[in-house]
């Protein structure tokens, strides 16, 4: 034997050797979860952008991510550990269990806490809930499911109940539902027989022509309707001066509290919105369009994926091909760079601009987004002409204006309304005006990001650019109707606590500046100076949207609402 | 935007009211900068290697007619932007940005690092008082990993440490998870980072602004830095052929800690051992004294001395009692036996100035050419190969060059662990789109990065390369201009691969027809191709033929002399390249010049007033094999560790101990010393000035930074010393003077002078002018042969000495780790790396594992014909079933009592990488508490 006294490392090195690492550094692949996930993936691509996809496999069929699968996955696809984790961990809907962790109950019911739904009780039966489901069930709070009409809306796994109440979501965890793709109301053959998709061939036989197309629809004033209004007809001619090959994102990651109209339309005639696509796909010659949806609408998403495989079947498709991809719990992916990464496979965190989206966009290439109401028109305006839309219109604003509506009206829902009608009209008109018993007080215009006015200033014309000059905006036109009975307070503490759970964490004005906003706002009378001061640098420095339009909220609350500040703070 | 073509004009805008302009490129946080602006900074870092991120929004400048601020770190102006970077609306959202951040701090009396950046910019900026609750949660320390202190109360979530590890060093361990405040740094899964796949590469240290990663050595057990330098030396690393450059940071003549230098080869960055790998030279084993072998002590060939107690053998002596013993034994055995039975080992870790020297006293002082080092264990056959086939042993471009290839062949290389900051550059490259493809019979980290992983049989390598050259030449995807104008030989290149389809190989090299046809496919095609290459394809006794088989590849398909192609044997020690170059080897005077040449010898002889040995001298080897046949007799032995380097060593110590006279000259007791007659105690590395060269040609200077310790000397003095002692009328006062006389026989060093390197810190050699920089590529209008002509010799199959059979069923495979460089005397005697890889590991399958009916990590033996060790098992996914891979730094399960002393026949190099072996559970014990 040949065995030496080695050199010894340090001066005490007298209390023996550790014993060296049984394997290389790091966590091991187990081949049994190597072999689980061949097993899912079957011979899908390991290509990186569909991670998302591919620990959605996992999560479906295992009810949560191991860290064992995570490990195996990762070899699978070549990827780094980290790089797994950071995606898996930053979606609120996987479920990642490390070594030792118990894995999640069967099932999950997630109750939405956001502004509608907390106004309609979701505090009072999210504490109720957890008492009586017992141990098989998690129920844990979620923002915004786009049921805000039908409040207070839970979802049992992804299925949702609406207008909850303990006996009805009780119910349903005992049915165990699963997604079904939805029926939609204008199904491919109604859609087609009532004249759908003639548009789209007259286009792909060229005998329509896109510069043709863009001017019908610049004419028409037609706007993003996700809730930035850039004009439609001017990104697409922007576009398809960059050069090729140029790549098509529709954003269907409806997650702006109160908003429910994508939803509403792709419910009631999901073709109109594919023909939509198909023509844009066409205008911008993008020869792969991605569909992005949020993992909230499951029905719709298996809906998509079926209908998608029928038009391309009936070769409607020919320019272009579709891809469907799931959201997994993130509203940062309805910001058009965030969810960019996010169909890459990535953390959801927006892009800095410049480049713009449309220099630079998924995967690198030129990239026309859209909103699924945007294209959800362009059938109707290409057909009806430019004229049908803007001889539409209120208070000399032109065309029409979806409006999600929410809150203490006596009908809430979607409302297609002029363009530039004022919130007590929409009230009186569109919606059989206040609950009873309930006296108007407020309302958000557009959603968390677009402020609070009181009813003082109902009269105001709704549309993009009426109210910037008030610190407000339209956006996603979200309306949520707020009474007396409901405290501003609160509402804006509401608001900003959804910014807070769902800032990406990327800035510091963001990440920081909504914790610290929540922590002020929960706490004792509100510290007005030092608030201001926080959201001047939220708005001024944050990196997108998110966070310059968080502090809407709670400054029109100090600055309309005046009295409130002195109250307590409130609560549903 | 910048312009497509690449020719962008200057931007003109206005800063702060002032016309400026803003080079192509160039964000207003720099022009800023230059203009004498500052902005604060965070989560951007103008280092090398880093991308501005903008998410820390500490640098927002207002920009006329926008609606919100943005961020000047990665914001380019655009002509006529109206950019205020003083205004008070961008110094107010700054400010809070700051106070935001000092808010959830830990307390700036208790912060971890009170000089981090972090701080030095809040004191700037005057922020001390946080107007902000505190978030609830603070995050624990981590102080799992032996090299870094963790502490992510003070992170800032800035992103660098992220970036570091995943863009700049791309070993993609650290990642941000969660999300929103939630977000947090993670190793791994959020793993402790001790236990993570971290190889503590230490660019997240560096990176960090603000303490929560700091050197372990730099915190006291509250996690509060309390070290801190008072002097900074600029240096290079002592351990790869990279030669990474670097800065040690003194405090009180003390090594406080070390961070990575803008060098042309490594851009900042460190591995393992450069950063946390110096504490080894005040080790408490260090040689302090010289040494005499105590009278009467004999020695044995298996008879080691504790290093920490070598007094059973030794006893100390003053410098002149100690040099006169080794001159005389050495004289005595000249004098009588004549200058053949003396030899000398010098060594690549010391300077050129010391190889020089060496190598002149062997020649001059001993009379002979038996003067050798440990290339002969390393490249020894790619050096045979490449002065045969293209005129020169050096690289043909800097591994650097692999930015500008779209395509990279590492093969019989496992760079992330043996030559980890060039992998970065590797794994850049891929990262970047070039498809980088990797032959090696072993799986290894690389591979994730690989368009193809070639995980081709054990020596099967010239089975596989002919393939490819078959594929080639078969389907005419070859350079037939290039191979006109500059390639001879290639008629019997093409005739000899005919046999080699790839359907007649796969069997062979275990890689499928089909991925032999595309890989080939790919490398002729290629743009820009460049091969490196490693141990994996030189220690074989075909070893040689290996490289023929690569340097055939690159010259068929014109892959040489233009940007981004190449050959680049990857030299494995700080100054291989550089000993070589200086003649420390047999064959060849300084700058490759044979001994045997009669006009060559006069000028030598004229040179150094000395008549010269007319023959070539004996490989290390071959010195080995002639102490035993009784006709060497003595030897001085220079940093080289023989008794654990050598193959076979029970037949190598044998030599040792047989030896008449042995001086050994060394840091510490090596296991050579153990059969030394005299023990001179030497200079490590930090403690001279000298120069070294990397494996890109690049000259390099090291410096001074430390005291010597207790008696130990300078090996430049001790050299001379000697060579005094031997006749020699030696008179070198400084370093310089040995530098400026070597650089004086070497046209390769024309144009670099001391002076120069002192000044610039490195040149590339060959460099045209004394004010031109060196060539990173060379060989781009011919070769160094007759007519610069390359010349391609055909390489048929060779099986490996010793097949595996029925008593020796597995292959045994040796090498390197990470953490241990070499044999193991500098690297185990450094705490973290011997905190990280603290004793003998075999690496075998999981299959082997189960097989043998054991548990990861339980002891086997491994036996060859030569000998057997025991040592705990490695279960590795990257080690194929029936093969075993040990690492040789190890004294107490040392490899090489089982390698096979096979020889290359041209390049005299063993066969390292293959040989039979025997593996078996080891006789069970208790299982040592963790």
């Amino acid at each position: 034997m040949n065995i030496q006294n080695p050199p010894r490392a340090g001066t005490n090195g007298t209390g023996g050797r550790r014993r060296p690492p049984r394997t290389p550094k790091g966590r091991q692949v187990d081949p049994q979860a190597l072999d689980e996930i061949r097993a899912l993936l079957t011979d899908r691509p390991r290509r990186r952008d569909l991670l998302i996809e591919h620990l959605h496999l996992i999560q479906d069929q295992y009810g949560y991510l191991s860290a064992a699968h995570l490990a195996a996955l990762a070899s699978e696809m070549k990827m780094a550990l980290t790089e797994v984790y950071e995606v898996a961990t930053f979606y609120a809907h996987f479920d990642v269990v490390k070594e030792g962790e118990l894995p999640p109950p069967p099932v999950t019911v997630r109750v939405c806490n956001s502004l509608s739904c907390a106004m309609a009780g979701a505090e009072k039966l999210m504490k109720e809930l957890s008492g009586k489901l017992g141990r098989e069930v998690r129920v844990v709070p979620a923002p915004c499911m786009g049921g805000c009409d039908r409040a207070p809306v839970c979802a049992v796994g992804h299925v949702q109940t609406f207008k909850a109440t303990v006996d009805s979501v009780t119910s349903a965890v005992k049915a165990k539902p699963h997604a079904r793709a939805w029926n939609p109301d204008v199904d491919f053959a109604a859609y087609q027989k009532a004249g759908g998709y003639t548009l789209l061939k007259s286009c792909l036989t060229d005998k329509r022509t896109r510069d043709e197309l863009i001017k019908i629809v610049s004419d028409a004033g037609l706007r993003g309707l996700g809730g930035a209004g850039f004009p439609t007809g001017r990104k697409w001619a922007l576009v398809r001066a960059e050069p090729a090959p140029r790549m098509f994102a529709v954003n269907a990651d409806e997650g702006e509290p109160g908003t429910f109209k994508d939803r509403y339309y792709l419910e009631r005639d999901p073709h109109r919105f594919i023909e939509g696509v198909l023509i844009a796909a066409w205008v911008v010659e993008a020869p792969e369009t991605y569909i992005y949806i949020r993992d909230e609408y499951p029905e719709l998403r298996l809906m998509l994926a079926d209908e998608i495989a029928r038009i391309e079947n009936a070769g409607l498709s020919p320019h272009t091909r579709l891809h469907l991809r799931r959201g997994a719990g993130a509203y940062i992916c309805g910001e058009e760079s965030a969810m960019i990464e996010s169909i890459e496979g990535k953390r959801g965190l927006p892009r800095h601009r410049p480049p713009y989206v449309a220099q630079v966009g998924l995967f690198g290439r030129p990239t026309l987004e859209q909103n699924v109401e945007t294209m959800f028109w362009i059938r109707d305006i290409i057909e009806k002409g430019a004229e049908w839309a803007t001889s539409q219109g209120r208070h000399e604003r032109k065309g029409f204006r979806s409006f999600s509506v929410s809150g203490r009206v006596k009908n809430p829902g979607v409302k297609l309304a002029p363009a530039g009608i004022t919130m007590r009209e929409l009230v009186d008109e569109f919606c059989g005006g206040m609950q009873d018993g309930h006296a108007f007080k407020g309302y958000l215009p557009g959603g968390p990001s677009g402020g609070i006015l009181p009813a003082s200033m109902a009269d105001i014309p709704l549309d993009f650019g009426t109210l910037e000059k008030y610190g407000c905006f339209v956006g996603s036109h979200a309306v949520v109707i707020l009474s007396d009975k409901d405290d501003m307070k609160a509402a804006a503490l509401n608001l900003m606590q959804f910014f807070e759970d769902e800032s990406c964490g990327q800035c510091t004005p963001c990440r920081v500046g909504t914790e610290k906003a929540a922590q002020l706002m929960a706490e004792g009378p509100w510290n007005v100076k030092l608030l201001e001061e926080l959201s001047t640098a939220m708005r001024d420095a944050s990196i997108c949207g998110l966070g310059q339009a968080a502090p809407n909220p709670l400054l029109c609350v100090v600055k309309y609402f005046p009295d409130e500040l002195t109250k307590p703070l409130g609560s549903w | 935007m910048a312009d497509t073509n690449g020719k962008a004009a200057p931007v003109k805008f206005t800063l702060d009211g002032k016309e400026v302009e803003a080079l192509p490129g160039e964000t207003i946080w720099q022009v800023a900068k230059r203009q004498g602006i500052e902005i604060p900074h965070l989560c951007y870092s103008p280092e090398p290697g880093y991308r501005a991120d903008g998410n820390c929004r500490a640098c927002m400048v207002e920009i006329e007619g926008e609606r919100v601020l943005a961020a000047s770190c990665i914001r380019k102006p655009s002509e006529g932007m109206k950019v205020k970077a003083t205004s008070e609306r961008a110094k107010t959202a700054r400010q809070m940005v700051f106070e935001l951040l000092v808010t959830d701090q830990p307390e700036r009396a208790t912060s971890h690092d009170p000089q981090s950046k972090f701080w030095s910019w809040a004191d700037r900026m005057g922020i001390d008082v946080a107007r902000f609750p505190e978030r609830e949660k603070m995050p624990a320390p981590d102080r799992s990993h032996p090299a870094m202190a963790v502490n992510l109360d003070a992170c800032i979530q800035c992103n660098l440490c992220v970036r570091a590890c995943r863009e700049v060093q791309v070993n993609d361990v650290i990642g941000m998870a969660g999300r929103g405040h939630g977000e947090k740094i993670v190793f791994d899964f959020d793993d402790p980072m001790g236990q993570s796949t971290c190889v503590a590469c230490g660019e997240c240290v560096q990176a960090c602004p603000t303490g929560a990663l700091m050197p372990a050595t730099l915190v006291n057990d509250k996690n509060v830095r309390t070290e801190f330098p008072d002097r900074e030396v600029h240096s290079v690393c002592p351990y790869c052929g990279v030669g990474c450059q670097l800065t040690y940071h003194i405090k009180n003549d003390k090594l406080l800690y070390v961070t990575g230098r803008d060098g042309p080869a490594n851009e900042n960055r460190l591995c393992v051992k450069g950063r946390f790998g110096f504490d080894y030279i005040s080790n408490p084993q260090r040689l302090t004294k010289p040494m005499v072998r105590k009278d009467g002590v004999a020695k044995a060939a298996d008879d080691l001395v504790d290093p920490s107690n070598p007094f059973t053998h030794f006893r100390e002596a003053t410098w002149e009692e100690a040099m006169e013993r080794a001159a005389s034994g050495l004289r005595k055995i000249r004098d009588r036996d004549g200058p053949r039975a003396l030899a000398g080992f010098g060594s690549a870790k010391g300077s050129n100035e010391e190889a020089y020297l060496f190598q002149k006293l062997v020649r001059t002082g001993f009379g002979s050419n038996n003067v050798d080092h440990c290339t002969r264990l390393c490249h020894a056959s790619s050096v045979a190969a490449l002065l045969e086939g293209v005129g020169s042993a050096a690289v043909t471009a800097t591994f650097n060059e692999c930015k500008n290839s779209d395509f990279i062949i590492v093969i019989g290389a496992n760079p992330t662990e043996n030559h980890p900051v060039a992998a970065t550059f590797f794994k850049q490259a891929a990262k970047r789109g070039a498809k980088l493809v990797v032959m090696d019979p072993r799986g290894q980290a690389l591979k994730r990065h690989a368009w193809k992983m070639m995980q081709f049989k054990n020596g099967a390598d010239v089975a596989m390369l002919n393939a490819m050259l078959n594929v080639i030449i078969g389907e005419k995807l070859y350079d037939q201009q290039y191979v006109q104008t500059y390639v001879e030989g290639f008629d019997q290149i093409a005739e000899n691969v005919k046999d080699f389809t790839p359907e007649e190989m796969e069997p062979i090299c275990g890689i499928p027809a089909d991925t032999l046809r595309e890989v080939a496919r790919g490398f002729a095609r290629a743009e820009s191709a460049i091969i490196f290459w490693g141990m994996g394809v030189s220690q074989h006794t075909h070893g040689t033929d290996n490289a023929r088989c690569l340097i055939a590849l690159s010259l068929i398909c014109g892959q040489v002399g233009r940007p981004g192609t190449g050959l680049h044997p990857l030299r494995g020690q700080n100054n291989v390249q550089g000993a070589s170059d200086a003649g420390l080897i047999p064959m060849f005077f300084p700058d490759y010049k044979s001994v045997e040449n009669p006009e060559i010898r006069a000028k030598y002889e004229k040179a150094w007033g000395k008549k010269l040995d007319p023959k070539r001298g004996k490989t290390v080897v071959e010195i080995m094999d002639a102490v035993h046949a009784g006709e060497i007799k003595g030897m001085y032995i220079m940093g080289e560790n023989p008794a654990m380097s050598d193959p076979d060593l029970n037949h190598a110590r044998g030599a040792l101990a047989h030896l008449e006279h042995l001086v050994v000259q060394d840091i510490f007791v090596t296991e050579t010393c153990s059969y030394a007659d005299v023990i001179l105690p030497a200079s490590a590395w930090p403690e001279k000035d000298g120069t070294v060269t990397n494996t890109n040609r690049q000259v390099q200077m090291g410096r001074k930074a430390l005291p010597l310790p207790g008696d130990a000397r300078q090996d430049l003095w001790i050299i001379q010393d000697l060579a005094q002692r031997l006749g020699e009328k030696w008179n070198y006062k400084h370093v310089s003077e040995v530098y400026t006389e070597m650089a004086n026989l070497m046209p390769a060093l024309d144009n670099i002078s001391w002076e120069r390197v002192e000044r610039e810190d490195h040149v590339t050699y060959p460099s045209d002018a004394p004010d031109k920089p060196g060539r990173d590529v060379v060989f781009d209008k011919g070769f160094p042969r007759p007519n610069g002509m390359a010349k391609l010799v055909a390489a048929k199959l060779l099986p490996p000495n010793e097949a595996p059979d029925h008593e020796y069923p597995f292959i045994l495979t040796t090498g390197r780790q990470l953490e241990h460089w070499h044999t193991g005397s500098m690297t185990r005697r450094a705490t973290v790396l011997d905190a990280l890889e603290p004793a003998a590991i075999a690496a075998v399958s999981r299959g082997t594992i189960t097989k043998l009916g054991l548990k990861p990590g339980d002891m086997i033996r491994v036996t060859t014909r030569r000998g057997t060790v025991e040592l705990n098992s490695r279960q590795d996914d990257g080690i194929p079933d029936g093969v075993v891979f040990i690492p040789f730094a190890y004294v107490e399960a040392a490899a090489n009592i089982l390698t096979n002393p096979a020889l290359d026949p041209f390049g005299k190099i063993p066969e390292f990488k293959f040989c039979a072996a025997k593996v078996e559970a080891a006789s069970p014990r208790m299982e040592a508490a963790e």
